[in-house]
């Protein structure tokens, strides 16, 4: 099992012009996007911002984004052996990367 | 220099997980103003959300159980550590919360008007409440939520991760923190304090907790002058889902499938094995946690592991039908996996699943620094060296309501609030550091979590647990040199950071605690010292003198 999935991800903080990047990483069958995602952070680029709290369980519904220009969690959505786009939602303030601000308007400290 | 912002409430709750809302509520109904702070999002990131199935709970409904019945059951898990106390107050306030809540309308299943009540492991009779289907924490989360949300009193506040707790004159005045998703630093006074962080279960690789669970509360309290007691006690749930790999799926999801169907546990020969390490299973769920996760890692030592190294799960045996009646929806989200179950078995192995140590209370909640207060899993001593299954939610419950109820009474007698000058330091603090981090800190994390996994987990040596110490002493020696510093809007590299700081100072703990038990008791088994020995029937406490570590052993309360 040497797959590889290759995610091109669309980066940036608010006021800059946003950013692609491509990055390849291990396939295995029955992995998520965020397995994919968790794996960039950990083995390449720690900088890129996600945002999750369950992992795994479907249950915390934070990681939602944009993939393949459909709006789904990143810990359901499988990784493929091809090339996917990953965005940040674009219907939400972006915050930074792929994180987007979807707390309810009255749990915000304000920006 | 220019001036941080700054927050004020009569109660600051950190952790919005079951304990913290609760504590929140209680706090609120009687009358003080509260923040409750999540550094997720308000009521998602913390463990409750993720609670499968069990809530346990002595309801005298037609004269079936009582709480002496629940009590009795709850102190003979601990293994003659619980604080009798809190592991009292925990069984008999468990009904009026989980009846609160039923007012409340959680929807806990019911069978011609009365609770269904699911038997489970360790306890004496039929005890635990639920909502179908494996729907217990949703349900719990969203119910407190809704409440949360019609009281004025309570601002929450999400992305807020709370880095220290201020201290004037020795009491505890307040916290400061980071707002992630701005990347400012922000602080909270305020009369009183309650740490609802939960657990600590991200210190290991193979966990079933939510990411937030790194003992957030556990450090905050050290520093603060706290003690935590029972550290050494990690509860790793024996069947946590291990191959092949599923999405969508919680790592528990076996659980509410053994408590309705049974099931059968079986070795990589596909031969039963319970029997070799004193128990017996034959099919039913009765086996206790702490029995259970040592029979399969020993069966895995001895070669006779299922393929990925846990062992084999089956409900083979079962019939569509009942497997349908047990779990209604999951069985065509198992199918989307591409699993049939009637067809075949999947692999289970031990996984970090709950803290029983924690913060060192007294009935009311109290820690022993004035305004500092704990709930939920992040407090120690009711679960003693092993927690009774279906405790966790009833305790989340009850000692928050009992915290937030403790913390409004104190923020009542003290009516003066700090000012920002108690937190300028720490504030400070997080600004200060690098702009650009050289090094991968999501990386060490994971190299810690392995570290963890592999000499602090379920089997524990001397060997293995002097060579963990050293090298989380020495990780927290290296962190201060590249810390990166606060300004960026949700700089993971910076919250993976604190992460390794907290996780670091945590796991010292446990290793620590853990090395100095020369016995096995509960969750905590030392392949050199196999067996409990009567000599080390106490607690261990551990507080910081002068920055270090001190441990210390203490007589079980009466």
């Amino acid at each position: 099992m040497n797959g590889k999935a290759t995610l091109v991800l669309r980066r940036g903080a608010p006021g800059e012009a946003p950013r692609e990047e491509r990055w390849e990483v291990p396939f295995e069958p029955g992995q998520s996007v965020l397995d994919g995602l968790r794996w960039i952070r950990a083995q390449r680029d720690a900088s890129l911002a996600i945002r999750y709290s369950c992992t795994n369980a479907n249950t915390c519904k934070e990681c939602m984004m944009r993939i393949d220009g459909r709006t789904v969690y990143a810990c359901t959505a499988r990784l493929r052996e091809c090339e996917m786009r990953i965005e940040p939602l674009p219907n939400k303030a972006l915050v930074r990367d792929l994180v987007t601000e979807i707390a309810p308007p009255d749990e915000r400290l304000g920006s | 220099m220019t001036q941080h912002e700054h927050l004020q409430a009569d109660v600051l709750v950190i952790g919005a997980g079951g304990a913290g809302m609760y504590a929140a509520i209680e706090a609120a109904r009687r009358g003080r103003s509260v923040i409750l702070a999540d550094r997720s999002l308000v009521g998602r990131g913390g463990a409750t959300v993720m609670a499968q199935m069990t809530v346990a709970v002595a309801l005298e409904e037609g004269g079936l159980d009582h709480p002496e019945h629940h009590l009795a059951d709850t102190l003979a898990a601990g293994r003659g550590l619980c604080d009798a106390a809190i592991a009292r107050l925990l069984c008999e306030e468990g009904p009026a919360r989980i009846r609160e809540m039923d007012a409340w309308g959680v929807g806990w299943a019911r069978e011609n008007g009365a609770h269904k009540r699911a038997f489970a492991p360790g306890h004496d009779r039929p005890r635990c409440v639920y909502v179908d289907f494996l729907n217990t924490g949703p349900a719990v989360s969203k119910t407190l939520r809704a409440q949360l949300n019609r009281i004025s009193e309570i601002r929450r506040v999400g992305d807020l991760r709370v880095t220290a707790l201020a201290l004037e004159g020795g009491e505890c005045v307040g916290a400061s923190a980071l707002h992630l998703a701005s990347g400012r630093p922000f602080s909270i006074s305020a009369a009183a304090t309650v740490l609802a962080t939960g657990g600590l279960t991200r210190l290991y690789r193979r966990n079933s907790a939510s990411a937030n669970m790194t003992g957030d509360g556990y450090a905050l309290a050290l520093e603060a002058g706290a003690e935590l007691i029972d550290m050494e006690f990690v509860q790793f749930f024996p069947i946590g889902h291990l191959a092949p790999r599923l999405v969508g799926m919680d790592p528990i999801m076996w659980d509410p499938f053994r408590y309705k169907l049974g099931g059968r546990l079986l070795n990589g020969r596909g031969e039963e094995f319970f029997q070799r390490y004193g128990s017996r299973d034959e099919g039913r769920y009765v086996v206790t946690r702490d029995v259970a996760t040592y029979a399969i890692v020993k069966e895995v030592a001895a070669g006779r592991g299922s393929p990925h190294g846990g062992a084999w799960l089956s409900f083979e045996h079962c019939s569509e039908a009942e497997l349908r009646a047990a779990g209604g929806p999951v069985i065509d989200r198992l199918a989307a996996n591409g699993i049939d179950l009637t067809r075949q078995a999947v692999e289970v192995a031990p996984i970090a699943h709950y803290h029983m140590g924690g913060v060192r209370v007294d009935a009311v909640m109290a820690t022993r620094v004035p305004g500092l207060y704990a709930a939920g899993e992040a407090v120690g001593g009711a679960n003693g060296a092993n927690r009774l299954s279906g405790n966790a939610i009833t305790e989340a419950l009850v000692f928050g309501h009992v915290a937030g109820a403790s913390a409004a009474a104190h923020a009542a007698r003290r009516r003066a609030r700090a000012g920002r000058g108690a937190f300028r330091a720490q504030v400070e603090a997080l600004r200060d550091g690098r702009a650009e981090p050289d090094f991968n800190p999501a990386g060490m994390l994971e190299a810690m979590q392995s570290l963890m996994q592999e000499d602090v987990g379920p089997f524990r040596t001397r060997s293995g647990l002097e060579r963990a110490l050293g090298r989380l002493r020495a990780l927290a020696a290296e962190l201060p040199a590249v810390r990166p510093a606060a300004g960026r809007p949700y700089d993971c590299a910076l919250a993976d950071w604190l992460d390794l700081g907290v996780m670091a100072r945590v796991g010292e703990c446990v290793a620590a605690a853990a090395l100095a038990r020369s016995e096995s008791r509960g969750a905590h088994q030392r392949e050199d010292f196999p067996g409990m020995d009567p000599r080390w029937a106490f607690n261990q406490t551990l507080e910081l003198e002068s920055g270090a570590l001190r441990v210390r052993g203490e007589p079980v309360p009466a």
